[in-house]
């Protein structure tokens, strides 16, 4: 693997995240548990719609292959997906949604904050730009995590059986291999690694407001980053990629 | 379930260019924190606005309708309230 397909694939695995996660928020379009939190949760979907065009438009121009940000977007098969087991769990309650974002959010921040330093110019600046919506996201995740801990019997409840069954794909937002080693080298990519005290520094910060628990086995599922999804996926690209395959090459 | 509502917030946003938070409408939230952050969503999608003010409304006093003749019978008639007898020098903008 050389330097540019390390390149695209690192991309990838940035812009797929954002894509997905800001599929899978948008779900929540017109069904929010109040007006406020309907547009909050929409608004965060088109933050990441928003971060994975760049990032796609960028994967795209690495590439060089003659794909643009749409078809990357639209025309993939779930195995050329390179998005983490995270994001493409599905929105369950409210409590589900706010875990998985809480997760995301925390890794997400600390990655753009990491990411701007990077040699590449592009995912720097992407990274600046994405930082700032970041922090909101984060505090919208964390805020909302605390008082639904620290909430009702049922709100407690709920929320801690989201974190008990999404703990296991928290552990694939770390994953490295032969592609961030490359990217390391030449000083472009974040060390994942690295990331990995502060993230559950913060996380423990919020639980213990919240009155959660960090579940007690760390068995970890992975596989997304490398194109092996979980049955979601399939699911949520049949729904995404719908227009594009129904009508190839239409245009708003 | 629960028929209790979230207390009401009135929301005040000040613009960029603006000098007084002006008020642009109500949403419920559950604390001052979560109105805030509501505010931001309903109301600073646009880049409304640099500055959120919220305040329950419970909390805010309004002068009664019916007594709207009382409080605020017009000072057309009365010459004497308005200081238009000032000759005011060129290049004062604010007056």
């Amino acid at each position: 693997m050389n330097q540019q397909e390390a390149l695209f694939e690192y991309t990838l695995r940035i812009a797929d995240d954002s894509l997905i996660l800001g599929h899978r928020v948008s779900e929540w379009c017109g069904h929010g548990p109040i007006l406020e939190e309907d547009i909050a949760l929409t608004n965060i979907a088109l933050d990441l719609v928003g971060q994975a065009t760049n990032l796609l438009d960028y994967a795209a121009l690495v590439e060089n292959n003659g794909r643009d940000a749409d078809t990357l977007a639209f025309l993939r098969y779930d195995r050329d997906y390179r998005n983490t087991l995270l994001v493409e769990q599905q929105n369950g309650d409210f409590g589900m949604t706010i875990a998985r974002q809480f997760f995301f959010d925390i890794f997400r921040r600390l990655f753009f904050e990491a990411l701007q330093k990077s040699t590449d110019a592009t995912l720097s600046a992407i990274a600046e730009k994405s930082l700032k919506e970041t922090k909101y996201h984060v505090k919208h995740s964390s805020e909302w995590m605390i008082r639904l801990g620290d909430g009702t019997e049922e709100s407690r409840q709920r929320v801690q059986e989201a974190v008990d069954t999404l703990w296991r794909y928290t552990g694939e937002l770390f994953y490295t291999d032969e592609v961030d080693q490359l990217l390391l080298s030449a000083q472009i990519a974040v060390d994942l690694e690295a990331l990995k005290a502060p993230w559950m520094s913060y996380v423990q910060e919020i639980f213990s407001e919240a009155t959660l628990e960090i579940p007690a086995h760390n068995w970890q599922q992975g596989g997304g980053r490398k194109g092996i999804h979980s049955e979601h996926l399939g699911y949520l690209l049949a729904e995404m990629q719908y227009m594009q395959r129904a009508y190839p090459g239409m245009e708003w | 379930m629960s028929t209790n509502e979230w207390p009401l917030w009135e929301v005040f946003i000040r613009s960029k260019q603006g000098l007084s938070h002006k008020h642009v409408g109500s949403l419920r939230a559950a604390d001052a924190t979560m109105a805030i952050d509501n505010a931001r969503d309903v109301y600073t999608r646009r880049s409304e606005g640099i500055s959120i003010w919220v305040v329950e409304s419970r909390l805010v006093a309004a002068s009664d309708p019916k007594e709207a003749d009382a409080l605020f019978e017009p000072a057309d008639t009365k010459v004497y309230r308005h200081p238009t007898f000032y000759d005011v020098p060129d290049g004062i903008s604010h007056m």
